[in-house]
């Protein structure tokens, strides 16, 4: 884990160090900055680099070490190793050599939001490129020393070695003495995948092997010297207003230290952790608020939804003209707000000392929380640092940024203190920003041949990201304190349509997006609306194959020409058989219709006289281009199908007029043991393609592949979810 | 408030100044500095908190320190003897059974106390002995597969 010691010795020793050789883009301003770091001891008192100069993507030490440095945050997804087996693949050094610098505004570069399977498409290419440049300035200096060229030169484990000669050369003996700052031209050849040693591999995580020896590795594992805690009071439901408070029965807790009372915005702040706790259960008592009902209740929420949404928008439509009417078909599809549900409660630490605030978030985007911060305290972005350390899995936008909102706050009001806060199961259940609830309406006409030749998709969904951006309006504090700024809706992103467009064939499609203001606070969670878009979409592809008369899978490769499409969907009839048996469900589709392809079979079992049904395995192929770490892809895949599986089979946010009800896994219960499926993932590598992100093309095939299985089982076709097995009709089969 | 707590914790007797209705998870994590045991829900439905109380895996988040002292506590900190890290979590470590890890805690400590009773679960035995630990990452299936190696190692040791 990161600490402020362990920070400044790097620097020191960076600064120090007998030589480097750095790689990035206008290194001579970052160094400008970095210089500035000298002679200062700790990192709270040292200034604040602009971000835009600092830019090295890797750096490689005398002592041979190679720092692979990167603005993206590790979530649970294994990114510091895929990241570092690139960079050592392009140098030739190996992995116990190499070691990563993640998010933080005061060592790494920019590069927004850890979101969207997008490391390593974005963040891998640059450092695969950074790297690559390393390797071929290093081999220039070794051509050089070694008095040939550098087409004679081969590398093994940082040795450069001529082909004439057999003299070699370290990397290290290379850049020893030397300060070599290098900026990426973008030319510098790439190694062949075909010589690839440890790009491909499944390459152990070192940091599984550090949760295992129970290190302090996340952010909740941060102790630091004299430490303070807080917890907020959250009002009990969103508009709420605090109307009074009896301060002085906080006061005779033991250990309390300051009770913070600023507009709705209520924490208390204590010496020793359970002293907080214990007068957050006092607040929860002696607070009156003054709440409104919420207005729309889970009972009319789909209603709700289709009467007051805009006018539809057209996302695309291509082909000919969809028709008005003569469907052959028509459904509609409806998913409910679900949660993020991250096991570990949102956390941060905020410190403000020596005119420097320095926040400890496990945010996915330590930039944007930055100018947030700058939003909500009226303060210059270069007085504040947010480091990025890892906390437990968050898959989208739950409450980290709004914990760091909430240190920064109370932090303001405890000069030279940390202040540690900790969020209460029961407010990430209930503040976390949810993925929106959708309703979709779909209509296809089956033409001549049995294909379809009009497919019409219309998209109801609140936002899909309502991340902070830099406006102090999107956290929660900002929006309870006394002056409070107000939530600037960042307009309907992409999100809502995210693979509503399907990638088959079809004469004429038409997808069309109705926005709508929903009851609760919505935001971007795993994969966005591609989870309900996929579901709709891929049991609407299953519902017209069954009208056709069509095999289900067959039907799809009808519509389909990508090959690579086409593929994943025969490897995976392939590896898991098709048409043997009762209970099975197929989907498909390429996540976002530019990144991973993914096939799905799910397996139900009934039990008719129990009136359940059990998903017994979920076989996935996956094809992400060129793998960089196969196990990385497995473990992703099929944690995203089992997830998935939980969402599909058992979510829902539950509320009613005086807020979200589903406040312990009690009353939003997911998967368990005694109900997870079989997994097994199939890879189909491409070394010849772009590597592509892995983690979110699981979510919307797996929820259709089970609905589709449910059918095949029983005849019932589910279009609402979660796929609860009352909603089956039992007394259909037979 | 405060009264003086005798407590044994991996082997160590430790005496803690506490509230004695502080429940023991507060004083493994912040008086003593473990990380093993982690804060999940605070009302024994996740496991993220789970440690051996006399070899049995409970959950540390509601039990007063107070009531715990009459056990034995063992957490996953200390579960490495002799510089060398537990079979269980050896084979956590080499089946790479985690994403976040965040529960990875509570699924240890859950197989440890399986194992402990039962040296060859059926897949049906480890689901049943790891139900009530919740983790959201999906990592189930290597969790399983982990406590299986798990078994395999210990009876080969």
């Amino acid at each position: 884990m990161k600490d402020q010691s362990h920070f400044s010795s790097d620097r020191r020793s960076f600064l120090k160090s007998s030589g480097h050789l750095v790689i990035g883009f206008q290194l001579f301003p970052a160094l400008a900055a970095i210089t500035g770091f000298e002679d200062k001891s700790a990192c709270e008192t040292q200034p604040v680099a602009d971000g835009q100069t600092i830019d090295a993507w890797i750096r490689f030490d005398a002592d041979g070490k190679l720092s692979v440095i990167t603005g993206k945050m590790e979530l649970g997804q294994g990114i510091r190793t895929a990241l570092m087996q690139m960079a050592a693949e392009e140098l030739d050094v190996p992995m116990n050599r190499v070691k990563i610098i993640i998010a933080d505004t005061g060592q790494t570069q920019d590069e927004r939001y850890t979101a969207g399977s997008g490391s390593i498409e974005g963040s891998g290419r640059a450092i695969r490129n950074a790297a690559a440049e390393a390797r071929q300035y290093l081999l220039n200096l070794a051509a050089e020393k070694l008095q040939t060229d550098v087409a004679n030169l081969s590398v093994k484990e940082g040795v450069v070695m001529s082909s004439k000669s057999k003299n070699t050369v370290t990397y290290q003996e290379l850049v020893a003495g030397k300060r070599l700052e290098v900026e990426v031209t973008g030319k510098a050849p790439l190694k062949e995948p075909a010589s690839y040693r440890l790009v491909g591999k499944a390459i152990p995580r070192d940091d599984i092997a550090q949760m295992a020896a129970a290190e302090a590795y996340y952010i909740q594992d941060m102790r630091l010297p004299g430490m303070v805690h807080a917890r907020i009071l959250r009002p009990p439901v969103y508009d709420s207003k605090l109307v009074s408070i009896q301060k002085e029965q906080i006061a005779k807790v033991p250990g309390v230290l300051k009770l913070v009372v600023n507009g709705n915005f209520v924490a208390v702040i204590a010496d020793k952790e359970y002293a907080a706790v214990k007068a957050l259960e006092i607040l929860k008592t002696n607070a009156k608020w003054d709440s409104k009902p919420l207005a729309v209740l889970p009972q009319n929420l789909y209603n709700n939804m289709l009467e007051t949404a805009s006018a539809p928008k057209v996302v695309e439509e291509s082909g000919g003209s969809v028709p008005a009417k003569d469907f052959t078909h028509e459904a509609v599809y409806k998913k409910p707000y679900q949660m993020h549900g991250s096991i570990g409660p949102s956390c941060a630490i905020g410190l403000w000392k020596n005119d420097l605030l320095t926040v400890w978030s496990h945010s996915q985007g330590v930039y944007p929380l930055r100018k947030t911060i700058s939003d909500l305290l009226q303060m210059p972005e270069n007085k504040i640092r947010v480091i990025g350390v890892p906390g437990a899995g968050c898959y989208g936008h739950n409450g980290a940024d709004d914990a760091g909102g909430d240190a920064a706050l109370l932090a303001m009001g405890m000069p030279g203190k940390p202040v540690r806060v900790q969020w209460m199961r029961e407010d990430e259940h209930k503040w976390e920003p949810y993925g929106s609830a959708m309703v979709l309406s779909v209509k296809g006409r089956i033409g001549a041949a049995a294909k379809i030749d009009a497919w019409n998709t219309e998209i109801c969904s609140d936002t899909h990201s309502s991340r902070p951006g830099g406006n102090a309006g999107h956290l929660l504090a900002g929006r309870h304190i006394a002056k409070p700024f107000t939530f600037k809706s960042g307009g309907f992103s992409g999100g809502s349509h995210r693979n509503s467009v399907p990638l088959y064939d079809f004469s004429a499609k038409k997808i069309s997006l109705r926005d709508f203001y929903g009851p609760l606070r919505s935001s971007a969670l795993r994969s966005l609306g591609a989870y309900g878009n996929i579901f709709a979409l891929e049991s609407f592809m299953d519902e017209l194959a069954w009208k056709a008369g069509e095999d289900p899978v067959a039907f799809r490769l009808t519509h389909l020409k990508d090959e690579r499409a086409r593929q994943v969907i025969t490897t995976m009839v392939e590896k898991a058989g098709w048409g043997q048996g009762r209970g099975e469900g197929f989907a498909f589709a390429q996540y976002k219709n530019s990144a991973a392809y993914l096939a799905v079979k799910a397996e139900v079992s009934i039990d008719k006289a129990a009136k359940t049904y059990q998903l017994t395995k979920l076989t996935a192929v996956i094809d992400a281009g060129q793998v960089i770490n196969s196990d990385g892809i497995i473990n992703q895949t099929s944690g995203g199908m089992i997830q998935a599986a939980s969402w599909t089979m058992l979510e829902e946010v539950k509320f009613d007029k005086t807020g979200v009800t589903s406040t312990t896994w009690e009353t939003y219960p997911i998967l368990r043991f005694d109900q997870v499926p079989h997994t097994e993932v199939h890879i189909i590598d491409r070394p010849g393609e772009e590597p592509l992100g892995a983690g979110e093309a699981a979510q919307g095939p797996t929820a259709a592949a089970i609905a589709n299985a449910i059918f095949h089982a029983t005849g019932s076709r589910l279009r609402e979810l979660p796929l609860t097995p009352d909603k089956i009709d039992w007394e259909k089969i037979s | 408030m405060a009264e003086l707590i005798t407590i044994k914790v991996n082997g160590k007797v430790h005496k803690i100044e506490a509230d004695p209705e502080m429940p023991l998870l507060y004083l493994l994590r912040n008086d003593l500095q473990l990380n093993g045991p982690k804060y999940g829900c605070g009302i024994e439905r996740c496991g993220s908190c789970m440690v051996l109380l006399n070899g049995k895996s409970q959950p540390s988040c509601v039990i007063p320190a107070a009531s715990a002292a009459v056990y034995e506590v063992t957490t996953l900190d200390g579960l490495a003897k002799n510089g060398r890290l537990d079979p269980v979590q050896e084979a956590f470590i080499e089946e790479q059974a985690a994403q976040c890890g965040y529960c990875m805690n509570g699924m240890i400590m859950s197989a440890k106390s399986l194992l402990a009773e039962n040296k060859n679960p059926s897949d049906e035995q480890i689901r049943q002995a790891l139900n009530r630990v919740l983790c959201r990452c999906g990592t189930h299936t290597r969790i399983i597969s982990a406590v299986k190696k798990a078994a395999a190692k210990m009876k080969n040791s």
